[in-house]
Order: structure tokens, then sequence, then C-alpha cells
């Protein structure tokens, strides 16, 4: 569903992507871990749009991925993103935020659009939320709105860059568990996580990148229990002994 | 004293006059300052080189040109170009374009301010630039962009005096013509003077009312 060839990056002189080679099958739910500045959250970045890439080609659904071509709306309507720092509207509700796609993008038909947002803010525990500015929310509550926005446009695919990262570690917990819903609901998605735990047991695959390459990937529990590579061994180690 | 308030009495009612047209001559500027400025200030921020630059360059020549020169230009040299406008119709035009430029560097201010992220969250529900415009930057934009705007008011409702040179009889002028056939110097300027505070005074409320609400956020 999506497919990543080749895929080159540079900001400036620095290149970030040295050919990004990959696949995400529909109803897959992948990982992506690797240390910071790896180009993990660019890949993602660069599946929706976001980012331009230099060379290669990545396509959704066999559409190219071109952010200067008119098809990119039609791209970004079926493959939301969830944000690392939330990027809620803050001058619109709960309820406002996660219509706001489908009543101004999409054009669907208000009542039947409200209806929905109501039942997805229900579905990530917010229902008594709708009326909520983003600024009286918690950091956890405004990763959940995030989520019923991302799924308020009926997407395809779901890219998550970090989402929990943000949070307050008590407040990690309940985000996780609305992702996991997701995944066990058939979500076809990608996240860009340093949950280690939340990979092993949700993901389907883990890509592990370093140095804007993927150094290894395979079936999650294989990739975190046995790693091949002298790298993802040390990387892990790292994340799951810091001491 | 008594004398002031004797005078007051007889000249009020022709300075209202003056009132009337100061009022006509700011409130048309602004809104023309203000729509050029929001023409300035998007033409800026929309990425398009070209488009960028013309207005960077338009906002520095206006910028660069007094007020009352751009006046005069508009009013004494248009006509030898084959465009002949009314005094009022100059002295609306001049202020609004002279204030164009603080305006679209307000407004373009307000707009870089708005959080990055908030324009990513807008394109990646599909929103093009101007959807991301009209519905996530500009709503945001325009609580911070009140105060300073604001401001731009209380001077515009001054500096519509600079009018008064080219024959727009608002409230400077209007003093000023009784003020030398009368030679009561210090009751029409103190008159004058007054009126203008008057007309100041809720837009400095309405001013210190913008940056309180900015504040909450």
């Amino acid at each position: 569903m999506i497919e990543l060839n080749d895929v080159h990056k540079s900001f400036g002189k620095v290149e970030v992507l040295k050919g990004i080679t990959a696949s995400v099958e529909k109803g897959e739910v992948v990982c992506i871990i690797g240390p910071s500045g790896s180009g993990k959250s660019t890949i993602l970045r660069c599946i929706n749009g976001l980012e331009s890439y230099d060379r290669g080609e990545i396509s959704v659904e066999g559409l190219k991925v071109d952010r200067d071509a008119p098809s990119i709306v039609n791209i970004r309507t079926q493959v939301s993103m969830v944000f690392q720092r939330f990027n809620l509207f803050p001058h619109r509700t709960a309820l406002e935020n996660v219509v706001e796609g489908p009543l101004f993008v999409k054009k669907e038909p208000r009542a039947q659009v409200l209806e929905r947002g109501r039942a997805l803010l229900a579905q990530v525990g917010l229902a008594e939320k709708a009326d909520a500015h983003p600024p009286q929310l918690s950091g956890g509550q405004q990763q959940r709105v995030a989520i019923a926005r991302a799924l308020a446009m009926q997407p395809k695919a779901i890219l998550f860059d970090e989402p929990t990262s943000a949070l307050d570690p008590e407040l990690v917990g309940d985000v996780l568990g609305v992702m996991r819903k997701l995944a066990d609901d058939g979500m076809t998605m990608v996240v860009v996580t340093h949950e280690m735990g939340f990979a092993r047991d949700v993901a389907d695959r883990v890509l592990f990148i370093d140095g804007g390459v993927i150094v290894e990937q395979g079936p999650a529990k294989s990739v975190l229990n046995q790693p091949q590579h002298a790298r993802t061994q040390d990387f892990l180690r790292r994340v799951l002994h810091p001491l | 004293m008594k004398g002031f308030w004797h005078d007051a009495a007889e000249f009020f009612p022709i300075l209202m006059n003056g009132v009337a047209l100061t009022i006509v001559v700011t409130i048309g500027s602004l809104l023309l300052s203000t729509v050029l400025g929001l023409v300035w200030a998007m033409m800026r921020v929309s990425g398009i080189k070209a488009l960028s630059m013309l207005s960077a360059s338009l906002i520095n020549v206006i910028r660069g040109i007094p007020i009352i020169v751009l006046l005069f230009y508009l009013y004494f040299v248009m006509p030898d170009l084959g465009v002949t406008l009314s005094a009022l119709q100059a002295a609306i035009l001049g202020l609004g374009i002279a204030y164009s430029a603080y305006q679209a560097e307000n407004f373009r201010a307000g707009i870089e301010a708005i959080d990055k992220g908030q324009i990513e969250a807008a394109q990646s529900i599909g929103m093009g630039w101007w959807l991301t415009m009209r519905r996530v930057v500009l709503p945001q934009a325009v609580r911070i962009v009140l105060p300073p705007y604001g401001n731009v008011m209380i001077m515009m409702l001054k500096d519509s005096s600079q009018a008064s040179t080219i024959t727009v009889a608002e409230l400077a002028l209007q003093g000023k013509l009784i003020a030398s056939s009368t030679f009561k110097n210090t009751s029409v300027f103190t008159l004058v003077a007054l009126m203008y505070l008057t007309m100041s005074i809720p837009l400095i409320l309405l001013v210190r009312h913008f940056e309180k609400r900015a504040g909450k956020r």
C-alpha cells in the first residue's frame, strides 16, 4: 500500500536518507525505531509530502507522492498523521478539531460529520471533552483528540511521529492503548517510536534505521529479541538498559 | 477661562464639521490600508519568490516616502498624468497607501508567529494554502495582530490631520481657518486638541482591551 523505493533526501549538505526501500502492506503495523537524527521522522514526513525527497520514489496505493502536484491533497486525505507535539488547533474545540478536515477539505455533510466526530471522541475516551479547547486538556488528552482528528478523515493509513515522546510518563499508556485498539481493528499504521514494549507487542514488523539507511528489518519479535546486526544490538541495549 | 467657554460654544459647531471629515478620512484610509496591508502580507508569505520580492520592495518604497509628499503627489501631480482626484479621495488614498506598509509588516509578523506545526497539521488533513490561511493561520494571527492594529488606528486618526495640507477641511484645517480669521489661537487650538483627544481615548481603551485579551492565551 505504501511503497518506498531507493528514497534519498538531503537537508543542505547533510544526507539524512541514503536510499530507503521499504513497503507497508494493508492492515500492517510497522514500527520505525532508531537513534535520534537517524531519519525516522523524515521518512514519515516524506510519505505524506510534508517534506520533499530528492531521489527515488514513494507511492501510496500506486499514486506517486509529489508534494508539488495537486494529487498530494488526495494522498493526504488518505494518509493521516499524528504529531509528536499534537498540533491541535488551539482556537477550536476538541470536536471542531476532529471535524475540520471532513467538513472543510472533504466537504462532507455537516450533521453526519458531527455525529462521527462525537463517536470518534467517545472511541478515544473523551466524549465529555467535546467542547473543551486544547489548552484545557492534558497532553495525553490532546494526543487522543489528535488521533480522533486523524481518524475522522477515514484514512487508509495513519502515520504516527513519536506520538508519546512529549507526554508525561503516566499519560503514555492511555495513548498507546488507543493505538493498540486501532491496530487490533486492522488500521494500517506506521509508527516512529521509542516505546519498545509497544513495538514488540503491537507491531507486525520493525525497521531499525541508523544513519539514513535501514540497518535491519523483520518481524517485531525477532528484531527486538534477537537483533542480528551489531548496531541494532547496541541501540536496543542502550534503550532497554540505559543504566 | 470664561472667554474660552464662550469661544468654544461659538466654534464648536464649525469644528464638528471638521470632525466629521476627520472620521471619514480615518475610517476610509484605515479600511484601505487594512486591505492593501493584507494583500502585501499575503504576497510576502506566499512562498512565491517573485510575489514576495515585489511586496518587499513596494513596502520599502512606501515606507521611504513621507506621507505629506505622497499626498502632494496624488493631489498635485496625478492631474498632470490625467488622473484627477478630489482632495478627499487623494487624502484617503494617500494615507491608506502610506499606512498599508506598516499594516503589512504587522500582519506578516502575526502570521509568522504562528507555530509551524499548525501549518503542518493543516496540510496533513489535506488543506491547501488558502484554506490553511483562512481556517488555521489567520484566526490565530488576529489575536496577535490586534493590539498593534489598535495603535495604528490611533496614529491614523492623528495623521489624518495631514490631509489639511491638500485642502481637506478636516478638524485641523477648520481650526486653522477659524484661528487665522479670529486670532483666537489659544481657544481654537486648545479646543482642537481636546477634540482629537476625545476621539483617541476610546481607541486607547480598545487597545488596552485587545492587549488584555491577547495576554490571556
